[in-house]
């Protein structure tokens, strides 16, 4: 049987695709509105842009944001690289149903439980509560998503190519980064941006593990927020979407582009045995 | 190298690297530090006093002060928060409206998910990879963004509204925002990914001949969907309620910016019992009370997901 689109299938996929963009659309229209208030257009204009680039408080919590991300979306995906190869290649080792719980588990626990827990332990341990807290926090989180999305890769991965290395006599740790790594390339960059993105978006951890002086973007949206709707904020939220648009795009023509490279490598190799 | 490692199957000879097993140990090592040990804090604190100190609490257990000075510190610990999370209906209240709103909306969720997963599945092989992309898309934009989205959209004087009242359907504007229906609107549109993709999952490898041999012996579309269709995708299901229920149980964003005054969750409470009220020790037994209800559905939800990868390798 051909699986073919009937109009209860085309209707269902395109109203529901339409309630998940509507609402970001029309937030990126309005950042273009002359008008103060935020839902009557008055025509178009970039005014909002402008003022964001005068607004210091913002341009700071914005530049927080980015290295936060950048540093911990890196340490976490080491750590969940490791963990997810722990989880696939290293069998039954002891405490592993510790160790899996311990990444399932924060995928979906609350945020406010693990913001508070995070922060009563630093609390505990005497560190001062700010950037580094923050960073150490997202780390944790992103770390388990990490390793999700590599563990699936892994999962399907041919094992015979790295065994033919180490047969021919690579070192077990060149064996990872010559081969291991280069193929499971894909699901380390996706995992490495999913990290980064949980990162720039969390506003409940951060809330609780900061400190004086460390003020991240979404606590600053939201405080805004609170207070009302503002073009100045859809301006914000046009150009974070913006970003993200481009470096997903972006992300997956560089992993369509690496499996046509991989598909013709193959087909050479085919060629000329 | 010796003779023996040289007959070890290769990937066993890759394992006993000598400095192989830190592979495990290290992310083992972090997420017991900054992940298990903060639970049994939180624990602990949820028996303390508030003080006003910093930390904002007694007593604090100095564990070099040996024995003895644990012991007295163990003395004065209290279940009172504990007491008081049950005398006070507002701590009741939230808890038993967090695990309302969090079902009615899994349920919702299901419902528009449902058909859109069931559409994408039956998409032809070119358009499915392009349809998920579309899916996740919006995922990777903000959430405090799109849950802003709706504010702009519900309000009074917002889209929606002036839509209505332009197409004739209402005559004054209807009163969304800060009612409970703008949280379901909002948990509905930011956890619809989180439903679809287990959902697609089920219902795309689904064999097709089955529905054939189903047709062929006479049943009826809707039926066959009941009894084939709808069975197989049960894991999906499963995998897409528990996505949804568990963290919306503890929401915090969605029902302090779209939710009313009476919109009482669990997790907006516990912000306010720490950020306004200061008081820590209050603060971690709503935790740990939360806690207790989300852990049957978390490890039911481990179990499933470890069955799954198993099922997978």
């Amino acid at each position: 049987m051909e699986r073919r689109a009937s109009w209860f299938n085309v209707t269902s996929v395109t109203l529901g695709l339409a309630f998940l963009y509507l609402p970001i659309v029309l937030v990126v229209i309005f950042s273009f509105n002359a008008s103060r208030l935020v839902t009557v257009w008055g025509g178009f204009s970039t005014k909002w842009y402008a003022s964001l680039l005068e607004n210091d408080a913002l341009l700071d919590a914005a530049w927080v944001t980015l290295r936060v991300a950048l540093i911990s979306a890196t340490v976490a995906t080491v750590l969940g690289t490791l963990a997810a190869i722990a989880l696939v290649r290293y069998g039954s080792f002891r405490g592993r149903t510790l160790f899996s719980g311990m990444i399932y588990a924060p995928l979906v626990m609350p945020d406010v439980i693990t913001g508070l827990s995070l922060l009563l332990l630093f609390v505990a341990v005497g560190i001062d509560r700010g950037f580094w807290t923050i960073v150490l926090a997202h780390v944790t989180l992103a770390m388990c998503y990490v390793t999700v999305v590599v563990q699936s890769r892994l999962i399907t991965f041919d094992r015979s190519v790295e065994e033919a290395a180490l047969d021919l006599g690579c070192p077990p740790f060149k064996t990872f980064f010559v081969v291991t790594l280069p193929l499971i390339a894909p699901a380390v960059v996706a995992g490495w941006m999913l990290a980064f993105t949980l990162s720039l978006d969390d506003l409940v951890i951060a809330s609780f593990t900061t400190g004086p002086g460390a003020t991240t973007l979404p606590m600053k949206i939201y405080s805004q927020v609170r207070l009302g709707v503002t073009p100045e904020i859809n301006a914000i939220c046009t150009i974070l979407i913006g970003l993200v648009t481009v470096g997903v795009i972006g992300a997956s023509i560089f992993t369509k582009r690496r499996e046509v490279e991989r598909q013709r490598a193959e087909r050479l190799a085919a060629a000329n045995p | 190298m010796t003779a023996a490692a040289d007959t070890a199957p290769p990937a066993a000879r890759q394992r006993s690297h000598p400095l192989a097993w830190l592979v495990v140990a290290i992310p083992y090592a972090w997420l017991a530090f900054f992940f298990l040990v903060p639970f049994f804090i939180v624990l602990k604190i949820s028996f303390s006093t508030s003080a006003i100190a910093q930390p904002p609490y007694t007593p604090i257990i100095d564990i070099f002060g040996g024995l003895g000075s644990i012991f007295s510190a163990l003395r004065e610990f209290t279940t009172d928060n504990y007491v008081f999370l049950t005398e006070d209906s507002l701590y009741w209240r939230s808890y038993l409206q967090s695990l309302e709103i969090a079902a009615i909306s899994t349920f919702l969720t299901l419902l528009v998910g449902y058909p859109m997963a069931y559409g994408m599945a039956r998409a032809s092989r070119a358009w499915r990879p392009m349809l998920v992309m579309l899916v996740i898309l919006p995922f990777w934009t903000s959430f405090l963004i799109r849950v802003y989205a709706w504010i702009g959209i519900l309000k009074k004087e917002g889209l929606l509204n002036q839509f209505l009242l332009w197409i004739g359907v209402i005559h004054e504007p209807l009163t969304i925002l800060n009612t409970n229906l703008a949280v379901y609107i909002g948990i509905v549109y930011s956890y619809l990914p989180f439903m679809v993709l287990p959902l697609y999952a089920a219902l795309e490898k689904m064999d097709d001949t089955l529905l054939e041999a189903a047709q062929d012996l006479g049943c009826p579309p809707i039926q066959a969907f009941w009894k084939v269709t709808f069975p197989l995708s049960l894991p999906g299901v499963v995998a897409g309620c528990f996505l949804v229920f568990i963290p919306v149980t503890g929401e915090f964003v969605i029902p302090d910016l779209l939710g009313g005054t009476d919109t009482v969750m669990i997790g907006k409470t516990l912000w306010n019992e720490f950020f306004s009220n200061r008081d820590w020790p209050l603060a971690s037994a709503v935790a740990v009370v939360l806690l207790l209800l989300l852990v049957v559905p978390i490890v039911v939800f481990q179990n499933q997901e470890r069955k799954q990868q198993e099922r997978e390798s």
